[in-house]
């Protein structure tokens, strides 16, 4: 649980960083079920690419490990990784595990 | 741009991209660099990193590096590449993956990166490489010539992908220059492909530079997508 808290905290400052940079559209709620990308989700495709690319670099100051979030695996899930926070958490920490064993 | 701009270089250890790398260090950018090899050169605003450019995890940790230096990345010119003359009846298997690996896999890998840094400041320029060996359908260079028009491809769709994020994409495209690359050509073919051209001489790196400074000047920000071919092909 407690290492749950910390990726939610590490995504989090991606989401402090996204808004402190926003010229147009509403601010992302710290939410773990709000929708993000979507028919009602805050993001556009622009937005999304911003935000993941904020995350990548958050997870990597906090990790000291680069991932690349929008992998093949990322890319074919049915359930969409970048569809809430929570779900994004999910899949970043599937990858950071990964990323540790190999 | 008042601050010094971060120009990141592949394939600098010799040849045209090693020739790039002193032109733009002299010219006061901060210069990246790459390659498999060491360089056997020092220049102050030059940094190297020997990686292959094709290798994902190592080019994603050279990316984070920029960033913690620089927080930015201004250009990219994605030149390492490497061509195989070649009969196709005669081409292994291997030979194919690893052209397609250095020239298409390696720019891609570069520009996805790129775009992500570049995005940050809304600003960005990439000039990709090709060769005329694809519109002059150059026999026995079939893989090199389509490795290479799958970067032009590249190049067009990116330019559309990257322009909301004020990063222009483009292309250059040497005629034959007197690199390592073209060293095994056979004297009587590279005269036949000067012939080719409007203009009937080897290319410098010069007319390459040249080529780039126009397409990486803050003044082009309305060009993008463009393949320039040198030589009149
Ligand atoms: N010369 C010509 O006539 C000509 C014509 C048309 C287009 N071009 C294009 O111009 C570009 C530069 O060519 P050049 O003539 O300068 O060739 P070159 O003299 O053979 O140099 C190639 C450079 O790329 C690096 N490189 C090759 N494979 C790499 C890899 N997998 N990862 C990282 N670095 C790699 C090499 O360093 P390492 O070996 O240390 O890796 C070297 O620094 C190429 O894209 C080529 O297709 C050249």
């Amino acid at each position: 649980m407690k290492e749950k808290d910390r990726l939610v905290r590490t995504i989090f400052r991606a989401v402090d960083e996204y808004n402190r940079g926003l010229s147009e559209g509403g601010p992302l709620e710290k939410s773990l079920d709000k929708v993000l990308f979507g028919k009602s989700g805050r993001l556009d495709s622009l937005g999304l690419v911003n935000f993941i690319v904020l995350i990548e670099e958050k997870i990597e100051e906090e990790y000291g490990m680069a991932i690349v979030i929008a992998d093949e695996k990322a890319m074919s899930q049915k359930r969409s990784p970048f569809k809430t926070i929570g779900r994004l958490a999910e899949y970043v920490s599937q990858l950071l595990e990964e990323n540790k064993n190999g | 741009m008042a601050d010094e701009q971060v120009i990141l270089i592949t394939g600098t250890r010799k040849g045209i991209g090693r020739y790039l790398a002193h032109y733009y260090a002299e010219k006061a950018f901060r210069v990246v660099g790459c390659s498999r090899g060491e360089v056997d050169y020092e220049l102050d605003n030059y940094r190297h990193y020997c990686l292959d450019v094709s290798d994902e995890s190592r080019v994603k940790n050279m990316f984070s590096e920029i960033r913690k230096l620089y927080n930015r990345l201004d250009i990219l010119i994605n030149n390492a590449g490497i061509a195989s003359m070649n009969h196709v009846v005669l081409t292994p298997l291997e030979t194919v993956h690893k052209i397609i690996n250095t020239n298409y896999v390696g720019t891609f890998l570069f520009c996805r990166e790129a775009a992500k840094l570049m995005q940050k400041r809304r600003y960005g320029r990439i000039v990709n490489f090709t060769t005329v060996a694809t519109p002059l359908k150059l026999e026995g260079e079939a893989i090199y010539a389509s490795s290479k028009a799958a970067v032009a491809s590249l190049t067009e769709i990116l330019a559309r992908e990257l322009a909301p994020f004020g990063v222009t994409v483009n292309a250059v495209g040497p005629t034959p220059i007197e690199t390592d690359l073209i060293r095994s050509v056979p004297k009587e073919k590279i005269k036949a492909l000067l012939d080719r051209q409007a203009i009937h001489r080897f290319g410098e790196f010069r007319d390459i530079a040249n080529v780039i400074d126009f397409f990486i000047s803050p003044k082009s920000d309305f060009v993008t997508g463009q393949n320039i071919y040198l030589g009149g092909i």
